[in-house]
């Protein structure tokens, strides 16, 4: 009895939490990002083709897209990628993406740039294998790319 | 576990540079434990970035950003005193928050 008790308190809990998480996502982006939820079906893609299918479509490459990754990397856990965008030739971009060839899901970083913030977004990424990588800008709905091969001398799914 | 932010702001010309280095394990779920069994997924799914209060970016991520994950990113305007804000969210509704001023 105490047991089953225990069990529902801690569903209950973990339950408010979720809910006060959720209730706090909902609030803050409300403002700008109503209509923008999270592209699962993007994220589940296990090919670099579906994920620009369930973007929209292939993007088209544009040499506005400034995206700087290594040559080579000694450790594919951590990959430090830079995506910066030349508004001079490629203006209005909203949305910023990270993808990776040959990850089991390609699609790893999407990024939502409201006006006033620039086009510029710098991370960490995992490469599981030597493949490309693929930076996509999102502006006036459609979709442009920039790859880079990154040569990876110990993966980034290991152990 | 709600996870500590590291973030530094600081203005640059006509814009504001923030960093931010999150603690989070960002496991993909797609490896092993020494004894064979898989360790489950358990990532940051969404990133937001504040300035006094608005959004300034605002991501969605998978499973493969790196372990304790770096994010950068530049705005325009920003003073010195200004208040930013990073939180993340995680798979497991997980949550954590860094602020700091710019300087």
């Amino acid at each position: 009895m105490s047991y089953s008790l225990e069990q529902s308190g801690i569903a209950r809990r973990s339950f408010l939490r979720v809910g006060a998480v959720l209730a706090a996502t909902a609030l803050i982006p409300a403002k700008l990002w109503a209509a923008i939820a999270r592209p699962e079906g993007a994220f589940k893609a296990t090919a670099l083709d579906a994920t620009f299918a369930e973007l929209g479509g292939t993007p088209e490459p544009h040499d506005g897209i400034i995206f700087t990754t290594p040559d080579i990397a000694e450790n594919g856990a951590v990959v430090p990628v830079e995506v910066s965008i030349d508004e001079s030739k490629l203006p209005g971009v909203t949305k910023l993406y990270v993808m990776v060839e040959k990850n089991p899901n390609p699609m790893t970083a999407m990024f939502m740039v409201p006006a006033g913030t620039k086009p510029f977004v710098e991370t960490r990424v995992k490469v599981a294998q030597t493949c490309n990588l693929y930076a996509v800008a999102e502006a006036n709905g459609k979709l442009y790319v920039a790859s880079k091969e990154t040569k990876v001398t110990l993966g980034g799914c290991g152990g | 576990m709600a996870g500590r932010i590291r973030i530094r702001a600081q203005v640059k010309g006509d814009s504001t540079e923030v960093k931010a280095l999150m603690r989070h394990p960002m496991e993909t779920g797609q490896r092993k434990d020494a004894a064979g069994n898989p360790i489950p997924a358990h990532f940051i799914e969404e990133v937001m970035v504040t300035h006094n209060g608005n959004t300034v970016m605002h991501g969605y991520w998978g499973a493969a950003v790196s372990a304790n994950p770096f994010l950068g990113v530049r705005f325009e305007g920003g003073a010195a005193g200004d208040e930013i804000v990073v939180t993340w969210r995680d798979n497991k509704g997980e949550t954590g928050e860094g602020k700091t001023k710019i300087k």
